[in-house]
């Protein structure tokens, strides 16, 4: 099967290898993600002001090219997901964005209203793939390992668009982690902040969220916990010294189970 | 920094999209808010003080640079005011004018640390900087 992807900025930079476990992975699951020739930063937050326009154009650029190759567009970084999938639905649904969007891209010749379906790497390994498909392929499972899912708010937020789980007692993380043969650890800090882009300016904001999120985890028994955003990786790693969780990508956990982690 | 321009209710509740008057004062928006302890003003602040119109004085306030955008708020509310709405259009009441960004790009190399993700800072860019 073939989808187009999304990498994202950081992806390319700080998490490489959140994308390089991931690229793998799938390589082992036999999907073949095809990176989009050309894509642009998905400005990392989606504006919640109706009138912001300019901003959404390079998200309606990747999903205009993933239509035009005839593939649903596969997203991993929480962010990108998060930001490129509520354009979508504001290009499907809302006619003030999609007037105006429209009116931008006509120079470049792209019309687009919404027509490519928008994947995030849990839901193609849950809805393409199957959880049951991925335990017959794990070569190394995760045995006694009790692995604590941390969704942080991109991925689940608001839910009516996302629409990838329960917004508060969603599963899809635990049934992979399940899948892979370790323990999943249910916490109930798994689907609240980390503080987010405000570390760029005061980090103790940040060092409060972590420590919440990360004494809650080991407090229900989490040796790991697994994130799918770079920023909720920085803001829980860099407080992690000392509290006995460690912090990885997911990408990392399913390499490793699936037997193709580097140097495996 | 006092405002420069007024930003009336009436743009605040059109850029937002917001109607405060749906709001019944439960709380919950403050409640579940991870930002709560750093506000000056807190979530359902904001959606009272909008509905009578003491914009400026929310727009003085460092809270407008607090909100995390994680939309629990926006996720929790009974009544779907969506709090965090009004956050940013606040914020953007004041961005949005001549020489009122928070953040200058100047500002940023004294702020990077090695392993600090550019989605943090094209993030922090895209909030506090028009």
């Amino acid at each position: 099967m073939k989808y187009s992807y999304f990498p994202g900025c950081t992806l390319k930079n700080k998490a490489q290898e959140l994308d390089r476990y991931g690229r793998d992975a799938a390589a082992a699951l036999g999907i073949e993600l095809e990176e989009l020739p050309q894509w642009q930063c998905c400005g990392g937050v989606y504006p919640l002001s109706h009138d912001e326009i300019a901003i959404k154009l390079s998200s309606v650029r990747a999903l205009a090219a993933a239509r035009d190759d005839g593939a649903a567009l596969v997203t991993l970084c929480s962010a990108c997901h998060n930001v490129i999938k509520q354009v979508n639905h504001d290009m499907q649904t809302d006619d003030y964005v999609i007037t105006r969007v429209n009116n931008y891209l006509a120079e470049d010749g792209i019309a687009y209203n919404g027509e490519t379906k928008v994947l995030h790497y849990l839901e193609l390994l849950r809805d393409e793939i199957g959880f049951d498909e991925i335990k017959q392929k794990v070569a190394a499972p995760l045995k006694g390992q009790k692995i604590g899912a941390y969704y942080g708010c991109l991925l689940l937020r608001p839910s009516g668009v996302m629409a990838m789980d329960d917004p508060e007692h969603p599963m899809i993380m635990e049934d992979l982690i399940a899948a892979l043969g370790a323990q999943p650890v249910v916490y109930a800090q798994r689907n609240e902040c980390c503080g987010g882009y405000l570390t760029l300016e005061d980090k103790s904001i940040p060092e409060k969220r972590a420590a919440a999120i990360l004494e809650n985890a080991r407090a229900q028994g989490a040796e790991t916990i697994i994130t799918a955003c770079p920023l909720c990786y920085y803001n829980l790693k860099k407080h992690a010294a000392g509290t006995g969780v460690e912090v990885k990508y997911f990408t990392e956990l399913l390499a490793q189970a699936l037997g193709v982690k580097e140097g495996e | 920094m006092a405002s420069t321009y007024t930003v009336t209710k009436e743009q605040i509740l059109s850029i937002s999209g917001v109607d405060p008057l749906k709001c019944m004062r439960c709380g919950k928006c403050s409640a579940t808010c991870p930002s709560y302890d750093e506000m000056e003003y807190h979530p359902h602040q904001f959606v009272a003080m909008v509905e009578k119109g003491e914009i400026e004085k929310l727009m003085d306030s460092p809270s407008i640079y607090k909100c995390m955008s994680c939309m629990a708020c926006i996720q929790r509310c009974p009544r779907q005011v969506e709090p965090a709405k009004l956050v940013e259009a606040i914020r953007l009441g004041v961005t949005r004018q001549q020489e009122r960004n928070h953040l200058k790009p100047d500002d940023i190399p004294a702020l990077l640390d090695p392993e600090l993700p550019q989605q943090a800072i094209v993030s922090a860019m895209r909030k506090y900087t028009k």
